[in-house]
């Protein structure tokens, strides 16, 4: 019944993480862009929904939007303030670019709130139901629903859409797309806005649950980065699966092992997985 | 005509030597120049990062194989130095080939597997390593945990290396620097400097010629472990402490990336220039506006970075050929 429960909870995170990780593939599929500063981007939501929270009172309802949109906003922005002028240099410029985003968006934000761990309070969405003998923490079960749904939601966006057969177009073949039509910096900065508004999503979901702090990005980050390699470069379904089984995997080694070792065993995995099979679970050779 | 162009570049010639003597005198005089410990220290820290950023750059730069996980190797060399001293008291020194001969082994294993592979699986297989490492050393009491490893508190004899001024260290930086650029430049001439930048310019094309470019590839990343562990375990020596952000961190990969990129990846110089830039840079930033934990010195350097990659992606490189180009409309 234990072992039920803590996969339950692996479940539901790595639903989270499928999001966040949506995000990041979306980009990195399109451009061959990997953004260094995507942690950062998740952390930025968590303090959205904070403040949104703390300072307006308001609850999920308002902050999740509220953090997509702002979200998307910042996406976009990055795109054609920074993103743009970097991919015509070196794939070098591109990781400075993005990692020095990634220290000016963490210190800021070190500056402002501190380094002190924040969180929201547990019970905003109710107090822990039991049932059949699992307990549900509303939280956290409302959070991998909605996170789920939504990382369905953008791969239904891409594969069944007239938009989204137009941004695989670009990320498949920039010049072929410009020859039938599609303007490719539009739909790039369409994909840094939808790629940045599900990783508000999945930040404001997981404060929620999850301590709130500058640097939590980092590790979330890596995550990404491993999820993202796991289930192939640019598959959202392949980033839904490998961040399901990386959530159940971490809390399976948390209970097993211990807490401290569950990133150990996660990039185990992955190294393991870089060795047998490196186009990634459900990637194309 | 042809006489003009002739005596044109010799005098360019005359000119890149006089430079070139010049910044050689200026790096071996530097520390008797300024009487000030706050430079001399900087001094050294440039020499330091110079190397580790040299080393990226075998790799990085002219195999254009982009590892963000060197702090791996470079830890390895710190942490050796100092846990041999901590566990049999030895000498910080004696622990660094230990360190290298790890760093070795490491390398192998990550870059096997990922340097067969194309794209960005090497970059983010380094930095899983890297972090790893880190969180088993964060873990592990018997390595420090997470307060880390000291080494001697004062020095028992020479062979410590331990010293309350900056200067000898950065001649011993600086030495080590020159045998590795020494090294860097034999190898842009070998063989095996044109099969790196080959594989750099184009891997298909070069594996169709017959190079080798997986062997190579590895062969450059050994090279490059060696010498990170090698400048880990001088870091060691000199501050004589490590713990796992130190050690592991993975701000310091990207500084060696970035110091390399600034002044230009797969050039001999560039990582030398881009250290010399950086190191001050930060420095300077801290003492204005305090460390304190206030994490503003992070927002400027940060903020300098993407100034950089924003308005010239190409490094200083692109920076001077622009500035040339200019110059030349201008004169014609």
């Amino acid at each position: 019944m234990i072992l039920a429960q803590v996969v339950l909870n692996g479940f539901l995170m790595g639903a989270v993480y499928a999001l966040f990780s949506s995000g990041l593939t979306l980009i990195w599929g399109m451009m061959n862009v990997v953004n260094f500063a995507h942690g950062d981007f998740v952390m930025i939501a968590m303090y959205v929904a904070f403040v949104v929270f703390t300072a307006l009172h308001l609850g999920p309802v308002f902050f999740v939007p509220a953090a997509a949109m702002l979200l998307f906003l910042l996406g976009v922005t990055v795109y054609f303030g920074l993103v743009r002028h970097v991919m015509r240099g070196p794939m070098l410029a591109q990781i400075l670019g993005t990692f020095g985003l990634a220290l000016v968006l963490r210190y800021a934000t070190l500056w402002i709130f501190t380094a002190n761990f924040v969180s929201l309070p547990e019970n905003l969405l109710g107090d822990v139901v039991t049932f059949a003998g699992l307990r549900l923490e509303p939280s956290r079960v409302a959070a991998g629903i909605a996170a789920l749904a939504l990382t369905i939601g953008l791969h239904l966006l891409l594969t069944r859409t007239a938009l989204g057969s137009r941004l695989l177009a670009v990320a498949e073949d920039r010049n072929a797309a410009m020859l039938v039509g599609i303007r490719p910096d539009p739909m790039q900065a369409l994909a840094w806005g939808l790629g940045a508004a599900c990783t508000g999503v999945a930040g404001a979901l997981i404060a929620l649950f999850f301590y709130i702090s500058p640097l939590v990005g980092e590790s979330l980050a890596l995550i990404a980065f491993v999820v993202v390699c796991l289930g192939g470069f640019g598959s959202v379904p392949g980033a839904l699966v490998a961040g399901l089984t990386i959530g159940v995997v971490e809390s399976l080694t948390s209970f097993w092992i211990g807490p401290a070792f569950k990133d150990v065993v996660v990039f185990v995995l992955f190294l393991g997985v870089l060795w047998f099979r490196p186009q990634g679970l459900l990637g194309k050779a | 005509m042809s006489a003009q162009i002739a005596a044109r570049a010799l005098t360019r010639g005359v000119g890149n030597l006089v430079l070139g003597v010049l910044a050689l005198a200026a790096l071996l005089c530097w520390p008797l120049l300024v009487d000030n410990v706050f430079y001399q220290r900087i001094g050294a820290l440039v020499m330091l990062s110079a190397l580790s950023a040299s080393a990226w750059n075998l790799v990085g730069g002219y195999a254009g194989q982009i590892s963000i996980g060197h702090v791996l190797f470079f830890g390895c060399g710190a942490y050796a130095s100092l846990l041999g001293y901590t566990w049999f008291e030895w000498a910080p020194m004696v622990g660094a080939p230990v360190g290298i001969a790890l760093s070795l082994l490491l390398a192998t294993i990550v870059g096997t597997p990922t340097l067969r592979l194309k794209g960005h699986y090497f970059s983010m297989a380094t930095i899983a390593l890297a972090e790893l490492a880190r969180i088993i050393v964060v873990n592990s009491p018997v390595l420090g945990g997470g307060v880390g490893v000291s080494g001697p508190a004062l020095p028992r004899s020479m062979a410590d290396l331990s010293f309350i001024s900056p200067v000898p260290y950065y001649y011993i930086f600086g030495g080590v620097l020159a045998v590795l650029l020494l090294f860097t430049w034999q190898m842009s001439r070998s063989r095996m400097g044109y099969y790196l930048r080959a594989i750099r310019g184009q891997e298909r094309a070069a594996r169709s010629l017959g190079v080798p470019a997986p062997r190579f590839k590895l062969y450059a990343l050994l090279v490059s472990a060696g010498f990170t562990s090698l400048a880990g375990s001088l870091y060691a020596t000199m501050v004589g402490f490590v713990d796992p952000d130190s050690g592991f961190g993975i701000l310091l990969s990207v500084k060696m990336v970035i110091a390399a990129a600034l002044g230009g990846a797969g050039t001999l110089f560039g990582p030398l220039v881009g250290a010399a830039l950086l190191v001050p840079l930060e420095e300077f930033t801290n003492a204005m506006f305090g460390g304190g934990g206030t994490g503003i010195t992070y927002v400027v350097y940060g903020a300098i970075i993407v100034f950089i990659s924003r308005f010239a992606p190409g490094g200083l490189a692109e920076i001077l050929t622009r500035l040339q180009a200019w110059r030349a409309r201008r004169a014609g």
